[in-house]
């Protein structure tokens, strides 16, 4: 009996420790340690032997580019750790926020996720646009339409075009298939194409990840929904918007809107070896190479470019 | 330490004694504070925002408008949990005379090869992961409803028997040691009595049985409820009540899954998210509990 009381103390003890230990780390415990975040410099600043680590997390829309930035990087500074993470843009500008990564990876602006109480955290990070994605409505090829106008798109995501007869298809239910109300595509999608946020309609679909998007799309009847560019194929049928062309060349000169940047986000100004790592992805290197090559557009080739609030300048 | 005399042999195993219950103490201890502080976490996380009067609780558990990025943001999760049940108790309506068939297969009507044929199947079931479950339901079982029923294929229809598949082996594991546990001389008796096989099996295995097996009904319910990655594949994710077997609905999991990664920590949409993980974490206990009633009447 002694041992069982003593036991369910020791238990109890332990439990309250725990609690409290849980209390004073706030939001923390389920994000990864900062251990391994700080990236440490030990070289002398005038060497160009880089050290450290840097742990960046966030969109799995740029986590191919950066993976495979991050190898090259590495290789040419052996002294170098970079994990790539990924986790969603809100992860990555959460942790980033936090400082408990070097890079927040992200799809959006940072003002457009932390608003309100957390828009201060917003200010404090450092945007750096390594690339741009562009996006287009995409339909089930034997829909039978070539193009469609903002407002044609606008009336079909909102419900009051039902059937593709209706802007010149086949008669064929129109399907919706949307990204859940979180996701950067959707938001980019609706602020350029569409130009209105949209309520979700019953018997829509929604997926997030882009290949299960298409599989869809390609397999169902009537289906329409938007993909960036870099996943078009011949399983479904890419859509003009307003008589443009979503191709690499107009989003550069600027002719075909509905584009936006791959943001990755520090924390202030970054140390020697992130901001290292950042240039070399702004170099021709990884521009001309590794962005084209993964189905990016090069955020350093654009002819114009575009702030937070979607004003958009002439270069 | 080679041979001493009698007392400290003695406390050698004193010793080794203590040692394994230090050993076994810690690591229940750890086990402990790991559930007491996900609990803990979970729950703190999911009453924010009710703490912080952001949503009322009765408009989070019977609101059925979800639309967290509009300008007046609502977080009703209605349509979420009433996904949740709706495609759990199809599941193992589907799952469960399928299930308990293949138990009586195995235990009592061929229990020779019948058992060494089901046996390494459904563990060969189990054992495959969900992804695997969801990217098929999405290639065979999505364009076969689509082509033979009403609607898109993809929708609670298509996720009720993608789930029902995936809780076969549990009810079917459960049932089986349930009946092959069952004390011989009760089957016996019956026999000798002139009762057929089936008599046998309808009116003496089946009720003596039947706590148990329905232990592993709820078992297999309660990973239904907490499937997440296969139904999202093939359930559609439309934040709302569905009309029709066939159309898109979404699931507590599956609202989860697609909406974590893309919110930041500590916004109302988040913690939205988190309310609906403590709705989880609660039913699973609802489950637990159930399993425990169940397991008490199942003294034979």
């Amino acid at each position: 009996m002694q041992f069982r009381k003593s036991w369910i103390m020791a238990l109890a003890l332990t439990s309250v420790v725990a609690l409290s230990a849980c209390g004073n780390g706030g939001n923390n415990a389920a994000t990864n340690n900062g251990g391994n975040a700080a990236a440490t410099n030990t070289q002398n600043s005038s060497g160009a032997e880089l050290s450290g680590s840097i742990l960046a997390s966030g969109s799995t829309a740029l986590q191919p580019l950066v993976e495979q930035a991050a190898e090259k990087f590495m290789d040419a500074n052996a002294g170098v750790d970079i994990q790539v993470q990924g986790g969603g843009s809100g992860t990555g500008l959460t942790q980033v926020a936090e400082k408990q990564v070097d890079i927040g990876n992200s799809d959006v602006f940072a003002e457009e996720k932390l608003k309100d109480a957390d828009a201060e955290k917003a200010a404090a990070l450092v945007d750096h646009q390594v690339a741009v994605v562009a996006i287009a409505a995409v339909s089930n090829p034997d829909a039978g339409v070539d193009t469609l106008t903002k407002q044609q798109l606008v009336d079909i995501f909102t419900g009051k075009i039902k059937n593709w007869s209706e802007v010149g298809g086949a008669d064929q239910a129109i399907q919706i298939i949307n990204r859940p109300a979180s996701s950067g595509t959707r938001a980019t999608f609706e602020s350029f194409a569409l130009g209105t946020k949209t309520d979700d309609l019953p018997g829509s679909i929604q997926e997030d990840s882009s290949g299960t998007v298409k599989k869809i799309i390609g397999e169902t009847p009537g289906a329409i929904g938007y993909l960036a560019l870099s996943y078009l194929d011949d399983s479904v049928k890419t859509l003009s918007y307003d008589g443009v062309e979503p191709s690499v060349d107009n989003v550069i000169s600027g002719k075909y809107p509905v584009w936006a940047y791959e943001h990755m986000y520090t924390n202030g100004e970054p140390n020697e070896t992130v901001k290292a790592f950042l240039d070399f992805m702004m170099t021709d290197e990884v521009q001309t190479g590794d962005v084209v090559e993964l189905g990016y557009i090069p955020a350093s080739q654009m002819q114009v470019s575009r702030d937070v609030a979607g004003t958009v300048t002439t270069k | 330490m080679r041979v001493k005399p009698k007392k400290s042999r003695f406390e050698k195993h004193h010793i080794e004694n203590f040692i394994g219950r230090a050993y076994m103490s810690f690591c229940v201890l750890l086990l402990i504070v790991i559930i007491v502080s996900m609990v803990y976490f979970v729950a703190s996380k999911g009453i924010a925002n009710f703490v912080s009067g952001e949503v009322k609780v009765s408009d989070f558990l019977f609101g059925t408008k979800w639309s967290p990025e509009a300008d007046t943001p609502s977080y009703g999760a209605f349509p979420f949990i009433a996904g949740s049940f709706l495609v759990t108790l199809l599941a193992a309506l589907i799952a469960s005379p399928l299930s308990i068939c293949a138990a009586l297969f195995m235990t009592e009507i061929v229990p020779g090869w019948g058992k060494k044929l089901l046996q390494p199947v459904i563990e060969l079931l189990s054992g495959i992961p969900s992804v695997v479950y969801g990217f098929v339901g999405l290639s065979v079982i999505v364009p076969f409803l689509r082509n033979t029923l009403p609607g898109q294929g993809i929708g609670v229809a298509a996720g009720a028997l993608v789930l029902s598949v995936m809780i076969l082996p549990t009810i079917t594991s459960v049932a089986a040691d349930a009946l092959a546990s069952l004390p011989q001389n009760l089957k016996e008796s019956s026999f000798a009595l002139g009762a057929t096989r089936w008599q046998t099996i309808s009116r003496v295995i089946l009720p003596t049985t039947f706590p148990a097996i329905m232990t592993g009904v709820v078992l297999g319910m309660a990973r239904a409820f907490g499937e997440a990655l296969a139904v999202q594949m093939v359930i559609g994710n439309a934040p709302f009540v569905p009309r029709s077997l066939f159309e898109s609905a979404s699931t507590l999991t599956s609202v989860i899954t697609l909406g974590m990664g893309n919110t930041t920590m500590g916004s109302p949409q988040n913690n939205a998210l988190w309310s609906m993980a403590l709705v989880l974490m609660l039913m699973t206990f609802v489950f637990v509990l159930l399993v425990r009633m169940l397991e008490r009447r199942n003294k034979i």
